[in-house]
């Protein structure tokens, strides 16, 4: 047994940065942004928590659902940017809501939520849950650069959120690591440790961007190709792709070598920025609050990042 | 060969006119930021089955084929 989707949520910050107010902050200017990446503005944390975003996520999508916190049987958040080491988010949004089931995080960057959508579908094989609640969750603000103009002015903070329920939508799947830091690193907190030689690092993004470029243009054709050929379908038989929000630019050139109109492409990287693992679940909660999605669609999602990282899959809503 | 390629590819992906390109030309000087760069090495690694570094793309168009010359022996 698998599951299938049966609500989605987002929340994004109150403040809205715009491509005017960052060009007062560091040289560059909207029409380079919007050229380059395609992001006019984003949303940006000001009181709100990683944890904060999650929850109301969290709540729209059992709304959407119908569904009672405590009928939930797991709940599993995608972060790079927990708001503490211990509890995690998922813990915290687990208290917030008034669930009692396990809750755990887990880190595969931008890949993040798909990596969750997987470990959950595992739980579902297994029989162990009915319900689940899987999110993706970022306040990415506090590890970037703000005075580097190469990556401050990509990425948004936000979060989605799925309520899963035992079914047969979840088509095919497949997860790629490839591991190494050479093309994308975000330091983690140094520590305490007086005995510790390992030196200092800046615990912001790094990206060697025209190599990332290179990794998620043809992470995004590999997948789609290799999970239609799995289902014996087409590219042009999908109705809907959801790519990570990652660079406007990285979902026009997937779309020209897959040679499949932009229409088919889920995009609101314009208004949201990059919210790496909360990029494709809010961008799957846009399509289906914007009821262009219709029972038995196929919807492919696909997600590149850090780690290096990437996944995909079919959904059948 | 490569040239005549390079030209359809460059033109597809910066808007200036195939004719106007030569082994000569400047990529930079055609207003090709370094996505856009990233995008021509993408065509050019399906159009020869080969694989270049984004770092590795030249100045001129006739580095480019140096290059892509290289990478295919």
């Amino acid at each position: 047994m698998g599951f299938q989707i049966i609500g989605t949520g987002s929340a994004l910050p109150a403040k809205v940065l715009t491509n005017a107010e960052l060009s007062r902050m560091v040289e560059t200017n909207d029409e380079w942004i919007r050229t380059r990446v395609g992001v006019g503005s984003r949303h940006i944390a000001v009181v709100e928590t990683t944890s904060d975003l999650a929850a109301e996520a969290a709540r729209k999508a059992l709304e959407m659902s119908s569904t009672s916190p405590e009928d939930l049987d797991l709940i599993i958040t995608a972060t790079i940017t927990p708001d503490a080491v211990c509890p995690t988010v998922a813990g915290t949004v687990q208290q917030r809501l008034g669930a009692s089931c396990p809750a755990f995080d887990i880190n595969s960057a931008c890949s993040g939520f798909l990596f969750a959508l997987e470990t959950a579908a595992g739980f579902f094989a297994a029989g162990k849950v009915k319900k689940a609640l899987v999110i993706g969750a970022e306040r990415i603000s506090k590890i970037l650069d703000w005075e580097d103009r190469s990556t401050c002015v990509i990425f948004g903070d936000g979060a989605g959120a799925a309520v899963l329920e035992a079914g047969d939508g979840y088509l095919a799947s497949e997860l790629v690591t490839a591991g190494g830091d050479d093309v994308i690193r975000i330091a983690g907190y140094h520590g305490t440790s007086p005995f510790s030689t390992v030196p200092a690092e800046k615990p912001v993004v790094f990206m060697e961007g025209q190599e990332t470029f290179k990794f998620a243009v043809n992470a995004l054709c590999e997948h789609i190709n290799s999970l239609c050929g799995r289902l014996g379908i087409t590219p042009a038989d999908l109705q809907h792709i959801v790519p990570h929000q990652a660079n406007i630019r990285i979902i026009q050139m997937a779309a020209r070598k897959l040679k499949l109109p932009m229409e088919m492409f889920v995009t609101d990287i314009e208004t949201t920025g990059n919210t790496a693992a909360a990029s494709v679940p809010i961008a799957l909660d846009d399509l289906n609050r914007s009821g262009r999605l219709k029972k038995g669609d196929l919807v492919a999602m696909t997600a590149f990042g850090g780690g290096l990282s990437s996944a995909g899959c079919i959904l059948r809503w | 060969m490569i040239l005549e390629k390079l030209k359809e590819i460059i033109a597809d992906h910066s808007g200036e006119e195939a004719e106007n390109i030569t082994a000569e030309t400047v990529l930079t000087d055609l207003g090709i930021d370094s996505l856009t760069t990233v995008e021509i090495l993408m065509d050019i690694e399906d159009e020869y089955g080969v694989s270049l570094q984004a770092g590795e793309i030249g100045k001129t168009v006739g580095d480019l084929i140096a290059k892509i010359e290289e990478a295919k022996q």
